[in-house]
């Protein structure tokens, strides 16, 4: 994974590049112009560069002009395809050996603009037209939740500064220092009851993950991790057409199709990096993942239970909150801290013993959603 | 009532312009869709006829957008949310003439019609608000 952050002076294409070098480099007996057989890249909008093809781009970034290179696009869930999309290239027996990442470059775009590139990723004839952000639809969600269970904007600032402590624990975090519940509260309202601090930031970065048919990885690396679940689903992308404001249907399918595969349940999570693109998004996440039941998310940020040293952690990396939200890039970011975690290499974040982790990302307001199951070893 | 019209978004804010709500009524299987689509997701039937929807309904949830995209900027901050009509069908919309503290979940509302886009883009859609019900 490149350092997220504010990359000033550099375009996405060579951000990918340092992704993708990091990944070559874990895996040193790998040749890959030899053996990485093709290229999936999350990428979300040509708008921020006036650059389409991302898909090529990268791949030519990386040194593997040649290669078949498909740029995958579901807004925040865009690198969550690509490695769905990585998944079926090797399992199929298509290819052997495929690099699956993400990339976005936005902090030389103003807020505003932001705001109007990421909007594209709702409904366009009803929401955009209404003047409905982004933001904005996950307000609508999170006020029905308040609602019908009670969730506070208390416990959704404890989100915020639960990961950005998680934050402070990672060197490649766009953010690394704590806030306060105080700092949190205070901040001013971007779509209420969601605060500035409640949202994700806007953020440059890349992520890169070299994926292998099970049996050949060992050829390529000594530490490596298993992908043993995989579900992705979609759903109407208008908030309106939905039966339920208060979780994502998308999310509950892929969580119960990667369950389903890994034949794991979701006691059986050790740690989780979930789409928390807003405060309220990770409390929903909790829910829809099984972790507590519906309505139980407030409680479980306020007993600790999702902090490092509780239960069961969420968001170790500092999550999209504190990390950083290159949209592209999230999906396979989530993926990169699973890694560390599972291979012990998450330095001072580092959970006990972890075997079994769990991803999950969503694309824009819950259209699409990828959930990813991981475990330790070979 | 017309069952010429396309059942397309497109005549649906066409619709909106002649100051009618209008969904389309599968034919099969009864659902109604809000915005019309060419297939019922329900039953894949292409066979709709044109209903016509009351314009009053309760507030579902709501939130005030104080962070606008650039042609929405001049409103901030301004309060959206979903509406249930009275039909059980749910539409998205502003509401105008109240306060943060003023709105409530279950608070009814009642469709405002405005004008059309003058804009010499695509596209060329009516638009539309909500109020709340003045007793």
């Amino acid at each position: 994974m490149s350092k997220f952050g504010k990359r000033d002076g550099l375009l996405a294409r060579e951000i990918f590049a340092e992704a993708a070098l990091e990944a070559f480099s874990r895996c040193p007996k790998l040749d890959p112009k030899r053996e990485v057989k093709a290229v999936f890249v999350g990428h979300m909008g040509e708008a921020y560069e006036h650059q389409g093809q991302m898909g090529a781009v990268a791949a030519d970034w990386a040194g593997l002009a040649g290669v078949p290179a498909t740029r995958t696009e579901s807004a925040c869930a865009s690198s969550g395809a690509a490695l769905r999309s990585g998944i079926y290239a090797v399992m199929s027996g298509l290819e052997d050996v495929v690099l699956v990442g993400g990339v976005e470059k936005m902090t030389h775009r103003t807020t505003v603009e932001v705001t109007e590139y990421l909007a594209m990723a709702s409904d366009y004839p009803f929401e955009q037209w209404n003047g409905i952000t982004f933001p904005g639809l996950y307000a609508m969600m999170a006020t029905a939740h308040m609602h019908k269970y009670g969730t506070t904007e208390e416990q959704m600032a404890a989100v915020a500064v639960k990961n950005h402590f998680h934050g402070s624990l990672n060197l490649k975090a766009h953010m690394q220092k704590e806030i306060t519940l105080q700092t949190a509260m205070a901040s001013r309202y971007v779509a209420w009851p969601l605060k500035l601090y409640d949202c994700s930031l806007i953020t440059d970065g890349a992520s890169c993950l070299v994926l292998a048919r099970p049996e050949l990885a060992g050829r390529y690396a000594d530490t490596h991790v298993q992908v043993i679940g995989s579900g992705q689903a979609s759903d109407t992308i208008a908030l309106h057409e939905r039966r339920s404001l208060t979780s994502l249907n998308a999310a509950k399918i892929a969580a119960k199709e990667a369950y389903m595969m890994a034949d794991v349940k979701p006691v059986n999570i050790e740690v989780a990096e979930v789409h928390d693109c807003f405060t309220f998004a990770e409390l929903m996440a909790y829910e829809d993942l099984g972790f507590c039941p519906e309505g139980g998310s407030g409680k479980m940020i306020e007993n600790g239970e999702t902090c490092l040293g509780g239960r069961l952690p969420v968001n170790t990396s500092g999550g999209l909150k504190a990390k950083g939200h290159p949209v592209g890039a999230t999906g396979t970011a989530q993926a990169y801290e699973v890694y560390l975690q599972l291979t012990g290499q998450a330095g001072k974040r580092q959970v006990e013993n972890v075997k079994l982790a769990l991803t999950h990302n969503v694309g824009g307001s819950g259209a699409s959603a990828m959930v990813h199951i991981f475990r330790s070893g070979s | 009532m017309s069952t010429q019209e396309p059942f397309t978004i497109e005549q649906f804010y066409r619709f909106l312009q002649q100051q009618k709500l209008m969904a389309a009524k599968c034919l099969k299987c009864g659902k109604i869709h809000l915005p019309p689509r060419p297939l019922c997701d329900n039953c894949l039937s292409q066979e709709f006829e044109w209903v016509s929807l009351s314009g009053t309904g309760k507030l579902v949830t709501y939130t005030v957008i104080h962070v606008a995209p650039q042609q929405f900027e001049a409103l901030v901050p301004y309060a959206v949310g979903i509406v249930q009509l009275e039909d059980g069908l749910q539409i998205p919309g502003m509401i105008n003439g109240v306060t943060r503290e003023q709105l409530k979940i279950g608070m009814g509302l009642t469709l405002d019609f405005g004008s059309c886009s003058t804009s010499q883009h695509w596209p060329k859609w009516s638009r539309y608000c909500f109020k709340p019900v003045t007793t």
